[in-house]
């Protein structure tokens, strides 16, 4: 199981170096987002985003890293973001001086307490039973929001106000682009530190418990303490990125603890690939994107999300990086050129078969939620008439057709992968 | 359409560099932001919602030539999932595509949240507020403690309404036990709370025998409830229920048994009546406003229409044309659409319902006061039915100007 | 008292019955592929939704008959198809895989039935009070459903004690490779038990749709409760699978029926607090309100200390 700390001690040296250059240009990259997406829908989609990732980063220290699938994660996730509320209503209040950047590192630390407390017992086991129990503890903390309104402000949350806070450097947070730049800070600070704990001993006997829990008793390491720390550092992240959420959006409801949170980062870590360090930021994007974005152009998003989740989990367990990253050796070796071609080829069918597929699902989503006089389905731009026979012909057309096209071309494409990916011949490795 | 204009304003803002709204000239619509759950399971009735204000836009406004000289009002669909977070960000995106006016109305959690962004968004950004038209949140607190300038409830709140329905209530001497049960949410507790309230101070003698909240849609089966319902030996029962935890609860105290009046503010519409059916003649009772049957010419005219429309919806917030109607006024009387002048203008606007009977806009918390109804659920002397059902609200009694002099903690902040 | 006593039995008996036939399903596909299906009330809800469309045009027990069937093919095609390739991921993948698939299914089913609630009703045969007790009504088609489910039930333990069939999944259980050694197609065996766990799950949801309703949501908020029903009565154990769904359906409706609170138990001590206390929440809890949440304090208490469930005998 190739992961990110894959690679040996050989290639350390040109690594770090590449290293370096990778999280400089992640650096830069974040500072010149406004630039490029200066709206402020944008701004409020990368700053969802940037809560995403810390949250999917912070799950992927379980899930990736530590072989623990949880159902529960967003109840760290949602009491750090709780507490962080709590604390920036006290600063209004009470005239504490902490100021707002430091604030999700305070709803960190309530997201590590409760850590402690839930991984004491948790982490004993891994697999069936610590999914189990994170589902049971994530379903009680849910349940418990309703009863205990002091701290969870019942059905409609608790809200706080960011700007009531001291200013820090002369910032007082009130427009989107100056939290879009704190998020960003802390987003490129809690990313770093979850990678360096990767690096860490504690973060590599994670894997190997995660690999064989049994060898790594043999080396010496309690699998349950080894389990233990990486469960608690987790809770920590999950904690930074409700008090990310806290500062975003200035109040924290029920659903930032229940299980359609819990599930939406299982989501989006293993669309985007969990035995990749990028991979939960790759689907915390891509996720959001759809859920912000796609959602507004058509009804059955979710339908397209249950898609592709699930073909991910049987075609493709190590997500979207992983199908990028297979591409990997070719490309150092320079042989992509060969798949170049092929590629280009099934793109056509490809194409067809989506747009045939997303058709007939939306024409038929139209068609049965029907408004009397209201006969058009409307998706990509376009505008089709439900009850025009040749409009569902074509659809079908095309489906089949691309389906067909696929086929066909799947032994050349196997064969051309094969080719690029057959190094005997060449200079080789 | 509404994919399609989605799919419009999604390219224009989307991830594109600018987003201004540029400078409205004549002949550009109004735009109302709808900001309402379109998927989920509140779905059905978010959509009734959009339905009615498409409807009642096209039928008060723009059919009769527009506001200031020839402006269409356009509603513009905003999908919330009935979360507070995704509202928010809703909000934003109505807000830089330079929509001034927000209408929400489902889950009084969802208003609390929006009138609170929509005061601090309004405070820090002066040159681009908006108004926030609340259509059917009802929780007293909106106008009351989180009560803001910005903010307008066109429906009578939960206090108002309890006011209404315990002098019903009160009236009847049989009455010597009733039950209350609701969602366990701030709505659920301030229906119970007001329930206490009235019924202790017009009728002390009237035990409450049971006080309980549930969780809201989380519930599968209210049979335990019913069963402790009907033991309490309870006369009549008081919930603030709606959707799904309405159906169930109805239904199950109804095949307990039961047949002393369950008075409620929801039960009816969007699959609930014909739920119900015969089983609930006379035993549901709602509070509401907007006389149905029997209903006045014009609604009468314009229900038709939208039923040829519309023939599975039904017109089940009636308030919705009250809105549409006084913000058109309002605009008309402001002579632009800038927020403060339009806020300004629907303070203590008096204006004549086209369901009958007059409505005001208080100006000292922003709630309206208009005639509330008690009606029951039957199939005798109905013009109106629900659900194609031939089933419907039939008024009992009205309240005039129901809630006049409630008092309000709000200290308004005008601009 | 004696009123609410006797309801809350008989309610209890309903809910807990009708997750039985869930879990029963749930357990048995478990003890032999040592899969957590987490589309198992997914279904369930296809169970009730077919039903409904059959019953549209061919009545009721029509439905009864057809929809499990179907449903069961579904659940077949989804094992050979699906958590076959899955399969070869590992445990945690397959658990994913059914936590996807019951994403999906929810998605689905709102494609093709709309978000709105069904009007799924008991037939007319059955709808009328089979008995007034202390002026409460307790329907017929309550006793139809405890009927349903005690027979299958005894139809379930016959087959697995006295069948041939039933010997061979027992073993396949506990020996899978024997059995496949022995020429038994254990593939073969492993889809046919997940196509009648699910065909189980979709009897469910044809006798329980009219009672609770068939809506999109119905999935979900039955879901993870027969999580807690298997495993606290233990993975693999039906007799456990038995005893957790009554127990938690008691739990459940004896919590409602009963009124009592934090505050009159620290009362009978002599101990009140004031309204305004920062824990008021705390002292004001009563059991109705606190209802949701026992089965999962359940849950984790016997993940903690008996690992193994009330009557299992493996952990996972």
């Amino acid at each position: 199981m190739s992961t990110t700390t894959a690679g040996g001690r050989a290639v350390e040296g040109g690594r770090t170096g590449r290293t370096v250059a990778i999280w400089g240009a992640g650096a830069v990259l974040l500072l010149a987002m406004p630039l490029f997406f200066g709206s402020p829908v944008a701004i409020t989609i990368m700053n969802q985003m940037g809560i995403s990732i810390v949250f999917a980063l912070s799950y992927n220290m379980l899930l990736g890293q530590g072989g623990m699938l949880s159902f529960g994660h967003a109840a760290y996730f949602g009491l750090g973001g709780f507490f962080a509320v709590h604390i920036m209503n006290y600063v209004e209040f009470e005239e504490w001086f902490i100021p707002l950047p430091i604030l999700p590192f305070f709803g960190g630390l309530f997201g590590l307490a409760f850590a402690i407390a839930i991984g004491a017992f948790s982490t004993r086991r891994a697999g069936t039973v610590f999914a189990m129990i994170s589902l049971g503890v994530g379903e009680l903390i849910a349940a418990c929001s309703i009863i205990f309104v002091v701290f969870f402000g019942g059905e409609e949350g608790v809200s706080g106000d960011r700007t009531m806070g001291p200013p820090v450097l002369g910032y007082e947070f009130i427009s989107e682009m100056e939290v879009y730049y704190l998020t960003a800070f802390i987003v490129f600070l809690t990313t770093a530190f979850m990678y360096l704990f990767s690096r860490t001993p504690a973060g590599r006997m994670a894997n190997a418990v995660r690999d064989n829990p049994e060898r790594a008793e043999f080396v010496g390491y309690s699998q349950r303490y080894v389990r233990f720390i990486s469960f608690c550092a987790s809770g920590f992240f999950a904690g930074v990125a409700g008090g990310l959420f806290a500062i975003n959006y200035e109040i924290l409801t029920e659903e930032n603890l229940n299980l359609v949170t819990s599930g939406s980062v299982l989501l989006m870590a293993y669309i985007g690939g969990v035995g990749y360090f990028i991979g939960p930021i790759i689907g915390a994007i891509l996720l959001t994107v759809l859920q912000t974005i796609l959602s507004n152009h058509t009804e059955i998003w979710q339908l397209y999300v249950g898609i592709l989740f699930v073909l991910t989990v049987m075609y493709a367990p190590r997500g979207l990086t992983g199908l990028l990253m297979m591409h990997g050796p070719a490309l150092r070796e320079g042989r992509l050129s060969f798949l170049l071609v092929p590629y280009l080829k099934a793109l056509g069918p490809l194409a067809a078969f989506l747009l045939g597929a997303i058709a007939l699902m939306e024409m038929g989503h139209a068609a049965n939620v029907t408004i009397v006089g209201e006969v058009h389905a409307h998706f990509l731009g376009l505008e089709v008439d439900t009850t025009d026979p040749l409009a569902w012909i074509v659809a079908v057309a095309l489906t089949v057709g691309g389906a067909f096209g696929l086929i066909r071309l799947a032994p050349a494409l196997k064969e051309a992968w094969e080719h690029a990916n057959d190094f005997s011949d060449g200079a080789g490795s | 359409m509404r994919t399609f204009r989605q799919a419009a304003i999604g390219a224009a803002v989307g991830l594109a560099v600018s987003a201004s709204a540029g400078i409205a000239s004549a002949a550009d619509p109004i735009r109302i932001a709808f900001i309402d759950p379109l998927s989920g399971p509140f779905a059905t009735t978010g959509e009734s919602g959009l339905r009615t204000f498409e409807y009642a836009v096209d039928a008060l406004v723009n059919e009769k030539g527009g506001v200031l000289g020839g402006r269409n009002f356009e509603i513009v669909p905003l999908d919330n999932k009935i979360s507070p977070k995704e509202s928010l960000i809703q909000l934003k995106r109505a807000i830089s595509d330079g929509i001034q006016f927000i209408a929400q109305g489902n889950s009084s959690g969802v208003a609390n949240a929006l009138t609170d962004a929509i005061k601090k968004h309004n405070r820090r950004n002066p040159d681009q507020r908006v108004i926030f038209l609340n259509y059917s949140a009802v929780d007293p607190a909106l106008t009351n403690d989180k009560c803001n300038f910005w903010h307008f409830r066109f429906d009578a709140n939960a206090d108002i309404k309890m006011d209404a329905l315990t002098d019903v209530m009160a009236a009847d001497q049989n009455m010597k036990k009733v039950y209350l049960i609701g969602q366990d949410y701030s709505f659920g507790k301030a229906v119970a709370a007001a329930a206490v309230k009235y019924l202790s101070a017009k009728r002390p003698d009237i035990e409450i025998v049971g006080n309980e909240l549930h969780p809201i849609g989380k519930v599968k089966d209210f049979t335990p409830y019913a069963t402790k319902i009907k033991a309490s030996g309870a006369d009549a029962i008081i919930t603030g229920n709606w959707g799904a935890d309405m159906v169930g609860l109805g239904k199950a105290v109804i095949e307990s048994g039961m047949s002393s009046p369950i008075y409620t503010y929801y039960a009816a519409h969007d699959g609930i009546t014909a739920t119900f059916g015969a089983q609930g003649k006379d035993i549901i009772r709602l509070v509401m406003e907007g006389e149905l049957n029997p209903p006045t010419p014009e609604f009468k005219a314009l229900r038709d229409g939208f039923k040829a429309k519309y023939p599975n919806n039904d017109i089940n917030q009636s308030r919705i044309f009250n809105v549409v109607g006084m913000l058109a006024k309002a605009i008309e009387k402001a002579g632009s659409t800038d927020p403060v002048k339009v806020a300004y203008a629907l303070e203590g606007m008096e204006h004549d319902s086209i369901m009958g009977g007059k409505i005001k806009m208080r100006a000292s918390d922003h709630q309206a006061i208009q005639d509330l109804l008690i009606t029951v659920h039957t199939d005798e002397g109905i013009a109106i039915d629900a659900d194609n059902s031939g089933f419907g609200l039939a008024t009992e009694s009205k309240v005039k100007m129901a809630g006049m002099d409630s008092p309000t903690t709000c200290k308004m902040k005008r601009p | 008292m004696l009123e609410l006593v006797i309801f809350s039995l008989l309610n209890g008996l309903v809910t807990g019955l009708l997750l039985f036939m869930l879990s029963s399903g749930l357990t048995l596909i478990f003890s032999m592929m040592g899969v957590l299906n987490f589309a198992h009330a997914s279904f369930y809800m296809l169970g009730a939704y077919f039903a409904y469309s059959i019953s549209q045009y061919m009545g009721f027990w029509t439905g009864l008959i057809v929809a499990p069937i179907l449903v069961g093919l579904c659940g077949a095609v989804v094992e050979r198809y699906g958590l076959r390739i899955v399969h070869r991921w590992g445990h945690v993948a397959e658990l994913i895989f059914t936590f996807g698939l019951a994403f999906l299914i929810e998605e689905i089913v709102q494609f093709f039935w709309g978000k709105a609630t069904k009007d799924y009703h008991e037939p007319e045969l059955l709808s009328f009070p089979l008995f007034t007790l202390f002026g409460q009504n307790f329907p017929a088609y309550k006793a139809f459903m405890i009927l349903v489910s005690v027979a299958i039930f005894i139809g379930l333990f016959m087959i697995l004690t006295r069948t041939r069939i039933g010997l061979i999944i027992q073993a396949a259980i506990t020996h899978p490779n024997t059995v496949a050694n022995l020429g038994h197609n254990v593939p073969l065996v492993f889809m046919g038990v997940f196509g009648v766990g699910s065909a189980l799950a979709g009897l469910a949801g044809v006798i329980a749709g009219p009672a609770l309703g068939t809506f999109p949501g119905m999935a979900f908020v039955l879901g993870s409760i027969v999580f807690v029903v298997i495993v606290v009565g233990g993975l693999g154990s039906l007799p456990g699978a038995l005893v957790a769904s009554l127990l938690i359906g008691w739990l459940q409706t004896f919590a409602i029926a009963l009124d009592w609170s934090v505050n009159d138990l620290l009362a009978i001590f002599g101990v009140t607090f004031d309204a305004d206390h920062l824990l008021r929440d705390l002292w004001t809890l009563s059991l109705p309100q606190v209802a949701p949440i026992l089965p999962y304090l359940l849950l984790i208490l016997i993940l903690i200390f008996r690992p193994t469930g009330l009557m299992g005998t493996r952990e996972t």
